[in-house]
């Protein structure tokens, strides 16, 4: 882990020992303690889910479609492509339409790197963390979420978190399987993927481009992070997408 | 921050008076009440949520103390920092402190109320250190030297117009006769200044939604995705939360964010909800190379076993600041303090004293509406009748109120001695009024008649009529 | 039905009714006696304790609350005209007393027992159509208590639709408090007047040519303001109008 610096600070301590102690106070007697000790314990390993809407049951193709509806309310774009190899020419196309130049960073991943980027030869793309003259970026989500039209992306050098919110377009590619229906379900893809009690350093629910209210309660794309979200749905059952050749 | 609760009433007065004001207060409804209605409709099983939601954090509540043990361990264990804060000051001084330590010349700040609590920004420019505000709200209201006026929208109480005057005073060295009509070029502009300012900065300051016991994570919720930028580019990233914002789980944090947004803003979620665990791992190639959370109690360990707990389930939507008339009349300044609406009204007397913020659990009808809208189904009428129980005891009631009640009540107990006074009181009222059936000003009750007429009895009592009524058989 | 059948109701006149309008009072109980009840009036009955209750005075509450839980347990029911005062009795008494102790017991039946007249003809008594005649485009004002501590929305709009020529037109913002509150209209007279403004041009934009509500309260202090400001919109309780006691001056009306 980076910088393993101790504490730069003392005395926080007794803070903390009175705070606590305050509490345990308030709710607990001796007997009580180990009752409730246990309750928490059990809470946290067991981390039982609570009420999950149901409104993203369903197959694949709800869960898409779903997701699909409340992006595209939350002012982003969506396309489906059924093959990998489709993706370069959606990403030149997306540029193209938005009078944007043809060039993209995105991070290591392999997904994305091992892309056919030969088919698009006027697109020049170049990996690494996001700098401030990039236009757009592009991603990979590690999962995304029917429920409310939401991405979910984790950081690493496959997809470093700058490019989530530094340039103004944002691309974000995810698999049409990777689509749960809730954020329980990702939140156990997660354990699954990561080990129990370990998140990665950063992870991302993005559910439309950026947006502000602040002036008179009018809606304003593009605040901080992007104005423009394009999301490619890799999906081999899409009809939509089927090969153009 | 210094309050100025005490001057509630004018305040009021002040506000209500200022045209620029009402215009800007007059999106409040049409802005938030609307679209809360239509999102908590659009989802079957909201009411249950806000069950759920209360439960959760009830849970937490009794069991704070093993919570807080166990977020601190994941922390220290993901490699990041732990600090704790009593007080105000304290919070201060370990911001500062850590700021100093990496000789930090401005700091970019992501929206966050306990900072506003705390004070932290006039401690970090007492220490030579800038603060900027990112959240376009807050970078406007920091423009002007304001404080914000709502939880989730610090600008709602501007036009346009001032903001653009405010815009064309401080960014002076942009071109004078560039156009800024529209809110969105406001927006690019801010953007494209606060562009380099979170490149230049040297640290990060965020608040927090949740802390996640489970994980060690600290969690943000915005829309602008301004405090993505400012935990991620800097080198040290900080998140200053108060210590009720611990939940156990992801599952349970996933449950008060499916009610955050639709309760704040309408949406099904925000535009960005962000979790955060520790410093930058090996390989990253961004994000901050440390991480600290200073958890904040500032006299809420105060509240946990009185009959304000309650309070400490807020999650700082805002819906019931949106919902309440008085808000939508006054807005958050005449408040006095950070916290305004009806949350305000019972959350500052326990920060700041009843005796310096006692107006703000009276000014209010007990409409109700704020307890119905709130996600985490906060009883906060039942709450300001609390602070008005406490300061009955402790004789802060306005004497006017007291003696009258005292009257009232005197009467109440004599009901030969009330039905008659009430009956003088129908006649006289009645023989004042004549013709008109209505006065227009009545000894005693100038607060009611300097607004309004005061309707005419028609001269019998109920009471009266009745007993003549059953005598006649 | 036999007059031993009948249920006895104990009618809570409440004190704005007892003092302005009598009449709300008569027309409740012809409503009761339409809908097959036998009402009586408890002749000691003053305050419900709302004043001292939002004041923050438990202790006077308290005792007030003790008398009218005394005068008030014997009825079969017990029947407010006012949102309010019902929800004073039927939400809050319960609330005075420590759970457990005999008083809780009793206001916790009186509660159980305790309704606003509206809803309690609805709802207990399943009266549909009071055969009362209104030829007139009304509005209707949601007072908060009712509304929101007793659930009062459906059963007002029900039973005006079925009097004979009756038009309902709905306001905006129906259910956002008019400013009233009890002692907060003279606590903070200022914002209880911007509060009540609203209220009034609700009122007025929504065309109706009669304003009604079931609080007294809300009643006095919008037909104030509306009078003030030189306005025709006739201000009636709700029971007036069911009852078909329509014939008697509006609120701050005379027939002179
Ligand atoms: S009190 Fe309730 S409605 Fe108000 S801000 Fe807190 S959670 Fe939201």
């Amino acid at each position: 882990m980076a910088n393993p610096r101790g504490p730069i600070l003392s005395g926080d301590q007794d803070v903390r020992d009175a705070l606590l102690t305050k509490i345990r106070r308030t709710q607990a007697t001796d007997k009580l303690d180990a009752k409730r000790r246990q309750a928490v314990q059990e809470r946290l390993s067991n981390h039982p889910r609570n009420i999950v809407p149901k409104r993203s049951d369903g197959n694949v193709d709800h869960k898409v479609a779903l997701f699909t509806k409340l992006m595209t309310a939350a002012d982003a774009t969506v396309e489906e492509v059924s093959m990998p190899s489709q993706i370069p020419r959606a990403v030149a196309e997306f540029l193209r339409a938005h009078n944007l130049p043809q060039r993209i960073r995105f991070g290591k991943d392999p997904a994305l790197t091992g892309l056919a980027w030969d088919q698009t030869p006027s697109l020049e793309v170049s990996d690494g963390r996001a700098r401030v003259s990039d236009e757009t970026s592009m991603g990979r989500a590690f999962a995304a979420v029917a429920e409310s039209g939401t991405l979910v992306m984790t950081s690493g050098q496959d997809n470093p978190t700058t490019l989530n919110f530094l340039p103004e377009n944002h691309v974000v590619v995810v698999e049409a399987n990777r689509i749960w229906g809730s954020y329980e379900d990702v939140w156990d893809e997660i354990r699954h993927h990561y080990g129990d009690t370990v998140m990665p350093r950063t992870v991302n629910l993005i559910s439309g481009p950026s947006r502000t209210g602040d002036i008179e309660q009018r809606l304003e794309l593009g605040a901080h992070g992007p104005k423009r979200l394009h999301i490619i749905i890799l999906n081999s059952a899409s009809k939509a997408g089927s090969p153009k050749e | 921050m210094e309050s100025t609760s005490r001057k509630f009433s004018s305040n009021a007065r002040e506000a209500l008076g200022d045209s620029q004001l009402q215009r800007a207060l007059s999106n409040v409804p049409s802005g938030f009440v609307n679209k809360r209605a239509k999102a908590a409709a659009a989802l079957p099983e909201f009411e249950d949520l806000r069950d759920k939601g209360r439960d959760i954090k009830n849970h937490v509540l009794e069991h704070l103390d093993l919570y807080l043990e166990a977020y601190e361990r994941r922390v220290i264990e993901a490699g990041g920092h732990v600090h704790w804060a009593a007080s105000a000051a304290d919070a201060q001084r370990i911001i500062t402190e850590i700021c100093q330590a990496h000789g930090a010349k401005t700091v970019t700040k992501g929206k966050s109320m306990i900072s506003e609590e705390a004070g932290i920004n006039a401690a970090l420019e007492r220490a030579g250190i800038t603060p900027i505000e990112t959240d376009l709200g807050e970078y406007i209201v920091q423009m002007r030297g304001e404080t914000p006026s709502h939880l989730i929208a610090p600008a709602v109480h501007l036009n346009k117009d001032q903001i653009e005057a405010d815009f064309r005073r401080v960014h002076d060295h942009l071109p004078k006769d560039r156009v800024l009509e529209e809110p969105a070029s406001l927006v690019r502009e801010a953007r494209e200044v606060l562009r380099s300012k979170y490149l230049a900065a040297d640290i990060g300051i965020t608040g927090a939604n949740f802390l996640i016991a489970e994980t060690g994570t600290s969690v943000i919720v915005t829309n602008e995705g301004n405090g993505d930028l400012t935990q991620n580019l800097p080198k040290v990233h900080i998140a200053l939360a108060s210590i009720e914002k611990i939940v156990p789980t992801l599952e349970d944090a996933s449950t008060l964010i499916r009610l955050l947004a639709r309760s704040a803003t309408g949406q099904e979620i925000s535009t960005y909800t962000t979790f955060s665990t520790g410093p930058r791992r090996l390989g990253d190639l961004d994000g901050p190379n440390e991480y600290h959370v200073v958890l904040l109690d500032n006299g809420r360990s105060d509240m946990i076993g009185t009959e304000f707990q309650d309070m400490l389930r807020c999650i700082r939507c805002g819906a019931c600041l949106n919902h309440c008339p008085v808000y939508q009349a006054v807005g958050g300044h005449a408040y006095g303090w950070v916290y305004s609406g009806p949350m305000g009204s019972v959350l500052t007397p326990s920060l700041i004293g009843v005796d310096e913020a006692g107006h703000l659990p009276n000014a209010s009808t007990f409409c109700g509406r704020c307890e119905e809208v709130c996600p985490m189904r906060i009883p906060l009428p039942k709450m300001m009748r609390h602070w008005r129980e406490r300061e009955f005891e402790k004789h802060l009631t306005a004497k006017s109120i007291r003696s009258g009640l005292k009257v009232w009540n005197w009467f109440v107990a004599r009901p030969e001695l009330y039905h008659r006074v009430s009956g003088l009181a129908a006649k006289f009222i009645k023989a004042r009024a004549g013709k008109r059936g209505r006065v227009s000003n009545l000894p005693f009750a100038g607060g009611w008649t300097k607004h309004r007429d005061l309707p005419s009895p028609q001269g019998k009592t109920f009471q009266a009529i009745w007993k003549e009524r059953q005598k006649n058989g | 039905m036999s007059e031993k059948r009948k249920p006895r109701v104990g009618l809570f006149v409440t004190c704005l009714v007892d003092t302005f309008r009598p009449s709300v009072g008569l027309a409740t109980v012809k409503l009761l006696e339409l809908a097959g009840c036998k009402v009586e009036v408890p002749e000691k009955q003053t305050c419900c304790a709302q004043p001292a209750f939002n004041s923050g005075d438990s202790k006077s509450t308290r005792k007030i609350a003790t008398n009218v839980i005394k005068m008030f347990e014997q009825y079969d029911y017990v029947v407010v005209p006012s949102g309010s005062c019902a929800a004073m009795i039927k939400i809050h008494y319960p609330e005075l007393f420590t759970e457990g102790s005999g008083f809780r017991t009793r206001a916790d039946e009186l509660a159980d027992k305790t309704y606003e007249l509206v809803s309690f003809l609805s709802d207990v008594m399943k009266l549909k159509d009071t055969g009362a005649q209104f030829g007139r485009k009304v509005t209707y004002h949601d007072s908060c208590s009712g509304l929101r501590e007793l659930k009062i929305h459906k059963q007002p709009r029900a039973l005006l639709s079925k009097v004979d020529g009756l038009h309902l037109e709905e306001m905006a913002d129906a259910d956002v408090c008019c400013g009233f509150g009890g002692t907060f209209c003279v606590k903070y007279p200022d914002i209880s007047n911007d509060m009540v403004t609203k209220k009034a041009a609700n009122v007025t934009n929504s065309g109706a040519e009669v304003l009604l509500a079931g609080d007294l309260g809300c009643l006095l202090n919008i037909a104030g303001k509306l009078q003030r400001e030189g306005s025709e919109i006739e201000i009636r309780h709700i029971a007036e109008v069911l009852a078909g006691e329509t014939h008697i001056p509006a609120i701050g009306e005379t027939d002179q």
